[in-house]
């Protein structure tokens, strides 16, 4: 597949079914180094399916996807052996679940939660891993001094951030997030909000962000993606896409936005 | 002691032997790896041994002479059953000297004598799996091993020093075999992991109930989890047996009366009465 060059993940005509006619259809975009894209759609759009096939946690019916690592290889990434995919998975990928549950480990505390990406790769110093930890920790602006809590005893805003903690500390470079904002109410929505921006812009983060918060997607996307029925209907940057849509549905989304 | 008739040698049919073999050449052709094999119905109940004595009966010949173990002890129920189970049906000499035993048959300890290369040793197996508490999917767990993608237990141990402040984890310790699978040593204590590495003898693990055979080939190097700056350390009371006085084997507490009295005492019996008996030699010379 053509990639270009400096994109770091490519997909064509990516395409999946449910076996109901809802899934994704033919779907392609370019994403480049530092780049942060959001897709927003109204639920059952395909929006989550997605951010699932670009994660690995769906295999695609059709279509391609390369990813360019560090090094400047292109690997087929729906070709990729299982090894090699895990590997990349828990290194330079990062997959921030809608539900802080699903990506965490909820019977591990917090201090292992972070760490576990380090010693699935080989890191075998505990000092150094719980440093680790207590660095990701103070950054995502947890107590350092609950390490050693569970997750369940963490709020919901805790917990999101704990694991967007989990997914950075092996330095990925790709981060994909489903509504990592969802369930959390207003004012944490902010905070973690700001956070998100923060750390992607000081790591240069390439982001995919899934949201159906238009709020979310202006304040974080450079980029935006409509999503309607599996397709894509419209892309552009973010402050174009919402302030001149073409797409009636674009329209309609972007009208129903409640002012606050 | 003669065999009983009506029994096949050591209970088993060929056949069944055979598989059991078969599966056992290939745990040892694959150091740590486990090999399902179609474990039989026996005269015991899942727990009391199955995996281990169907090992024994498959490895088991005429000549052998067997010793049977359980938490070091050779005069344990488990221990005492399975050793005249053996004696009924295949008719082979028994013994409880470690010396003198070709196959030995243990549940949770490995003897205090260092093993040679003429002895077997098999370990009654309950969960072969050491991922299993950490992963409970099958189907995942041979992933996991497939790929050696075994930071699930890196992490489970980061726990231990984290809560606890060092690795709790006293019996089943994990380990890695000839530096690929990650093995589950049955529940022996942690203090017994240094003797699984290069030892002498052939190690051969078998679980029943999980079908499951797998193998420790001699000479083969088995490490210890642990953490560069938590290495793998064994834990001893610090007191000498009360009856040998010996100060380096694996001791068990027990207790004495309803006053709160206790003793701790050698697991290994046959180690502790070899040493009573070099004593009593010397106090008689």
């Amino acid at each position: 597949m053509k990639m270009p060059p400096d994109a770091i993940l490519s997909a064509r005509d990516l395409c999946f079914d449910y076996g109901n006619g809802q899934g994704v259809r033919r779907v392609s975009f370019d994403l480049w180094p530092g780049d942060v894209l959001g897709i927003v759609g109204e639920s059952g759009s395909g929006k989550t399916t997605l951010l699932k096939l670009l994660g690995g946690l769906l295999a695609p019916s059709g279509g391609s996807l390369s990813y360019r690592e560090t090094s400047g290889e292109v690997l087929d990434l729906l070709a990729l052996p299982e090894a090699r995919r895990r590997h990349l998975a828990r290194t330079e990928l990062g997959f921030v679940h809608q539900n802080p549950r699903d990506g965490l480990r909820l019977a591990v505390t917090a201090g292992g939660n972070v760490g576990e990406r380090l010693m699935a790769t080989g890191s075998r110093h505990y000092g150094r891993i719980r440093q680790s930890a207590l660095d990701w920790l103070t950054r995502v602006e947890i107590d350092g001094a609950r390490i050693d809590e569970r997750p369940t005893e963490f709020s919901g805003g805790m917990q999101q951030r704990l694991q967007i903690a989990r997914n950075l500390v092996s330095g990925p470079r790709l981060v994909l997030m489903d509504e990592p904002t969802g369930g959390l109410d207003v004012s944490v929505q902010a905070r973690l909000l700001d956070l998100l921006r923060s750390l992607v812009a000081d790591l240069g983060l390439s982001v995919v962000i899934v949201t159906h918060d238009l709020g979310v997607a202006r304040l974080l996307a450079d980029r935006l993606m409509v999503m309607q029925g599996g397709r894509v209907i419209e892309e552009g940057l973010t402050d174009q896409v919402l302030d001149d849509p073409r797409e009636p549905y674009t329209q309609l989304l972007v009208s129903s936005v409640l002012a606050a | 002691m003669s065999a009983d008739s009506g029994y096949n040698f050591a209970y088993l049919d060929e056949q069944t032997k055979r598989m059991i073999r078969r599966a056992l050449l290939k745990a040892v052709a694959v150091p740590g790896y486990q090999v399902p094999f179609a474990s039989r119905e026996m005269p015991l109940p899942y727990g009391w041994g199955t995996g281990g004595i169907q090992v024994t009966a498959a490895v088991l010949g005429p000549e052998d002479t067997l010793k049977v173990i359980d938490q070091g002890a050779d005069d344990t129920t488990n221990a005492v059953s399975i050793r005249r189970f053996f004696a009924r049906t295949a008719g082979v000499a028994t013994t409880t000297r470690t010396i003198e035993a070709s196959v030995i048959q243990t549940r949770h300890r490995i003897p205090e004598t260092p093993l040679t290369e003429d002895q077997i040793l098999v370990y009654q197996v309950p969960i072969p799996e050491p991922l299993r508490w950490l992963e409970p999917r099958e189907a995942e767990t041979r992933a996991l091993h497939a790929l050696g993608d075994y930071g699930v237990m890196q992490v489970e141990l980061y726990e231990d020093i984290a809560i606890h402040g060092k690795i709790k984890r006293a019996y089943d310790y994990p380990v890695e075999v000839a530096g690929r699978y990650l093995t589950s040593p049955s529940p022996i204590p942690k203090f017994d992991n240094p003797k699984l590495s290069d030892c002498p003898a052939l190690q051969l693990f078998g679980a029943g109930r999980e079908k499951r055979i797998y193998a420790i080939p001699p000479y083969t190097a088995v490490r210890s989890l642990d953490f560069e700056d938590h290495p793998f350390a064994v834990d001893h009371p610090g007191h000498p047996c009360a009856i040998c006085g010996d100060t380096d084997s694996f001791l068990d507490e027990i207790v004495i009366d309803d006053a709160g009295g206790r003793i701790f005492v050698c697991s290994d019996t046959d180690h502790c009465r070899e040493r009573q008996e070099g004593q009593a030699h010397e106090n008689a010379a």
